[in-house]
């Protein structure tokens, strides 16, 4: 089956979406996310949409998802790389990803996930906001 | 590239092709790359209504002109179980599929014109188009 591959970076999941996704791969990788994010004990996800053309709500909600699942499993969500046209777009759609943090780049993705997790409490795990 | 062109919108792959003949019908007519993405997004969910309320149907794109305007107009037709109120599945946030309702009124205001026609039993019919 077609999957997205997800890379392990010490306590962070890399996702980099690079194909026009359909439903139900969107649904397969929201699946592999929260199976990983367990079994890897991940800290931190993050998804890269700079390839992406266009996110209509189906995928917007799968990101919401992801955000939503991996606070609940004590892990951060950072998307990044979002094209401005399809910011512009997904808020004139009506959808502004509330609770799903953002970061321009990789970069800064990542320099905001190592800030949380040292908020969080000098390695401990954090109990949430 | 032809005027007039209609495509089946039957599984969540036909949605990924009706998006990319979209955009590139879009680019052939000249929209900027706001534009595209907006028609092009506006497209994918009238696509993925067609397939989970009116049980898979057909998309038309014609490319159309008035006076000295291009414009892309797109129609998603199903055969499904139609609307019974309009208005209220215009409505943000309205949903019978589980989704975030958020499909017909986004469409809406990703294009120009919209026109939708639907009746219990017979299936839908939404019309939008953008001018360049």
């Amino acid at each position: 089956m077609e999957r997205i591959p997800i890379l392990k970076m010490n306590e962070f999941l890399l996702v980099s979406i690079q194909v026009d996704m359909h439903d139900r791969l969107a649904m397969t990788l929201q699946d592999d996310l929260t199976d990983r994010i367990v079994r890897d004990r991940a800290r931190g996800v993050l998804i890269d949409i700079s390839s992406l053309e266009i996110v209509d709500s189906f995928i917007g909600r799968m990101i919401g998802n992801i955000a939503a699942m991996s606070r609940v499993l004590d892990a951060e969500t950072v998307v990044v790389g979002m094209r401005p046209a399809v910011a512009i777009t997904l808020v004139e759609l009506g959808l502004s990803l509330p609770g799903v943090r953002t970061s321009l780049n990789v970069d800064k993705g990542m320099e905001l996930l190592r800030s949380s997790l040292a908020d969080g409490g000098n390695g401990q795990r954090h109990a949430g906001r | 590239m032809p005027a007039d062109e209609t495509l089946p919108v039957r599984s969540s792959h036909d949605i990924v092709v009706v998006r990319q003949v979209v955009r590139t019908w879009a680019m052939d007519i000249g929209f900027n790359l706001v534009e595209q993405t907006k028609i092009v997004t506006a497209a994918s969910e009238l696509a993925r209504n067609t397939i989970d309320h009116g049980g898979g149907g057909s998309a038309r794109l014609q490319r159309v002109q008035n006076g000295g305007r291009a414009g892309l107009r797109l129609t998603f037709e199903d055969k499904g179980p139609g609307i019974a109120d309009i208005d209220l599945a215009l409505k943000d946030g309205y949903t019978t599929g589980g989704g975030l309702g958020l499909g017909l009124s986004g469409a809406r205001r990703l294009s120009n014109e919209f026109e939708i026609q639907s009746r219990p039993g017979e299936g839908t019919r939404v019309t939008i188009t953008r001018w360049k």
